[in-house]
């Protein structure tokens, strides 16, 4: 009974978000009703090799974390999807982002996961789904996700910089540092009191008897 | 007086396999030199366009294999930079292996060809006729691919690493932050070899080698910043470039916190690389062999191809931020421009320079490798709290501090450019002095054993 009332909350939910989706397109996409569409015309350069297969690289990793039963696998998964994503900044000629999405989410945050998982005594056949939920309703709200991130990257009106792949360290340093700098600090304030309350969380007691 | 006793070849030595190991020794690095002065310069877009339109005759513009011309040469420009790194890994792990053998009083391998030299590849060869094994309670898969990712996070660094004035294969704009990107690569190869071997050695390897590297990471970063400050770029040819040939014009000498900073570069990288002091994770008496105990054959090979080929890594990097890179004594940019001539392929003398960079450079970078191997086998290994006390108590507060007072001493270069001249002369004469009183110590200690012959014969 209670399965059955969740079932039917969610579908409501997810024929809402569906319900959005469809509003929102219809606001935004005079574009699409206009018929504008991609180029899709065009020889096959050796950069479009590359960047498909950095996307395959980058959607496989992706199906890896979500379908593998083993978090190492996920784990691994995880690492060539942030590689992907990498790449995909450098077809963007955000080559200080790139190397910085490999520093801070390979280097960092993923051998951390690594070190996490190795010492976890069960890697294999853990199950992580939410048991409450069916695939139904799990289908449901990823169409439902799908239409609203399509939605997003065709009709939102991007702004459109031809930078001509020049360097953009110096560009983002100065931005940093001149216009944004209050954020920029308000933002490392926050991470040295993350950094504070997590030792003071981890550490233990030491009295003096 | 010390007696000298010096004989090579070994009296009875094969005349043929003289002259094979002979050539073999001069012939490899004028081998790879040739490979890399002709080889990586043509990555470079002006160079590369110049080649299609003079020496294949058609418009780069407009020319259709364009694009397919330039990722064979990138693919080309790839193998001739792992046959560098293999080659030099290999000649390293000979040369390592004598230098050990002397300062312990041994001889070492010297059986294959005239003074052991081409005992790397006898080596390689014999592991890879070895049986692959993979243990029965591994994850195959994750161990069959860890060491492809220590192979990787090695040969990536290769690819921003400068080796002369025009050999580098790609000069990035972010190239110094990009190598410390790649090299966490390694950190994932070894904690997926540790944990796929199912061994506790390896486990317990794993987790030493990569709480160090993460570790050690930070101190490297700051020192790494010093230089970039000074030169106000991330690029690795744009760090060279703000430094001079002449020694008081490298960073090493012309700031106090710069040379400060390669210290602990240099002992940072020492950790990263597994060296001694710092070779905990792969501690011989406590965990067989740390985190690759359970590889065999060339897996196994390959863990040991990215130890050696690190070196060169270490001592490249290093020369490339503190000590002036492939910049030669009085060779300004309006001599390589001269040289180069006015046509869009550069004349006969500016490839013969680069010939020239490429040797200053790697004479630096050699002196560097030379260290390491003299510190690994002097020094004792530390314990895991030392380590860790060095790292976080030491050297991650003296980067701090060198990086603050390179902020102000920046200013006070640009306000007064005498005093930075002025400090580099004085650091330089303590060089002088501390190398000199270094020598007469030596010479001293040496003499003290008088009565015993130092004998070079059995080389």
């Amino acid at each position: 009974m209670r399965t059955k009332t969740k079932l039917v909350a969610w579908t409501l939910g997810s024929a809402a978000v569906v319900g959005a989706v469809g509003v929102l397109s219809a606001l935004l996409s005079p574009a699409m009703a206009a018929g504008a569409t991609r180029p899709l015309a065009g020889t096959f350069t050796l950069a479009d090799g590359i960047f498909y297969a950095v996307a395959a690289l980058t959607v496989a990793g992706a199906a890896a974390v979500a379908f593998s039963r083993n978090i190492l696998y996920s784990a691994l998964g995880l690492l060539a999807s942030l590689l992907g994503a990498a790449g995909l900044y450098v077809f963007l000629s955000a080559d200080f982002v790139a190397v910085a999405q490999v520093f801070i989410y390979i280097g960092g945050v993923l051998v951390l996961i690594l070190f996490a998982v190795m010492l976890t005594n069960r890697i294999g056949e853990v199950n992580i789904s939410n048991s409450t939920m069916g695939w139904a309703s799990a289908a449901i709200l990823c169409a439902a996700m799908l239409g609203l991130l399509l939605v997003v990257a065709f009709d939102v009106p991007w702004p459109v910089r031809v930078t001509g792949g020049a360097p953009t360290t110096a560009p983002l340093g100065h931005a940093l540092l001149q216009q944004w700098l209050l954020p920029f600090e308000l933002a490392s304030l926050i991470l040295l009191a993350t950094l504070i309350g997590a030792i003071i969380i981890a550490r233990k007691e030491i009295r003096a008897d | 007086m010390t007696q000298f006793s010096f004989a090579f070849p070994k009296p009875g030595t094969k005349k043929l396999l003289v002259g094979a190991s002979l050539g073999a020794v001069i012939g490899i690095p004028v081998l790879l030199a040739c490979l890399l002065v002709f080889v990586i310069p043509m990555m470079h877009k002006p160079l590369f366009d110049a080649f299609i339109r003079e020496k294949l005759g058609r418009d780069p513009a407009s020319w259709a294999g364009t694009q397919w011309t330039y990722g064979l040469a990138f693919f080309v420009a790839g193998i001739v930079m792992f046959t560098f790194a293999a080659i030099t890994g290999g000649i390293f792990s000979w040369y390592e292996r004598r230098v050990a053998a002397r300062m312990q009083s041994r001889i070492g391998p010297n059986r294959v060809g005239a003074g052991g030299f081409l005992q790397w590849i006898a080596d390689a060869v014999k592991l890879l006729f070895k049986e692959d094994l993979v243990p029965g309670e591994a994850d195959a898969l994750v161990f069959r691919a860890a060491p492809y990712f220590v192979v990787a996070g090695m040969t990536l660094v290769l690819v921003a690493l400068p080796a002369g004035q025009a050999i580098v294969v790609a000069d990035l704009d972010v190239g110094i932050f990009y190598i410390l990107a790649v090299t966490s690569f390694i950190v994932v190869g070894v904690i997926l070899s540790g944990w796929s071997s199912n061994s506790k050695w390896s486990l317990f390897g794993a987790i030493r080698a990569t709480a160090q590297i993460i570790s050690y990471e930070i101190p490297a970063g700051l020192a790494i910043l010093v230089p970039v400050l000074m030169a106000g770029t991330l690029s690795t040819q744009g760090l060279i470039q703000a430094q001079g040939g002449w020694p008081w014009e490298w960073f090493f000498f012309r700031n106090p916190a710069a040379a400060v900073a390669f210290f602990i570069l240099f002992i940072s990288q020492l950790a990263e690389g597994n060296r001694t002091p710092f070779d905990l994770a792969e501690a011989e008496s406590e965990l067989v062999a740390g985190y690759f105990s359970e590889y065999s054959g060339f897996r196994f090979a390959l863990y040991f191809l990215v130890e050696w080929a690190n070196l060169w890594i270490i001592g490249a990097v290093a020369t490339t931020l503190f000590l002036g890179g492939w910049q030669i004594p009085g060779v300004g940019t309006q001599t390589w421009a001269a040289v180069r001539g006015s046509g869009s392929f550069p004349a006969w003398g500016w490839w013969a320079l680069q010939f020239v960079s490429l040797g200053v450079f790697a004479l630096k970078t050699l002196f560097l490798v030379n260290v390491v191997i003299w510190i690994r086998w002097t020094l004792p290994r530390i314990r895991i709290d030392q380590m860790m006390t060095l790292c976080w108590k030491y050297l991650v507060p003296a980067g701090f501090a060198a990086m603050l007072f390179t902020l102000i001493w920046q200013m006070i270069a640009t306000w007064a450019p005498v005093v930075e001249r002025i400090t580099a002369l004085a650091v330089l004469a303590a060089t002088i002095w501390v190398t000199w009183r270094f020598l007469v110590q030596t010479r001293k200690n040496v003499s003290l054993i008088a009565h015993e012959r130092i004998d070079l014969s059995n080389w």
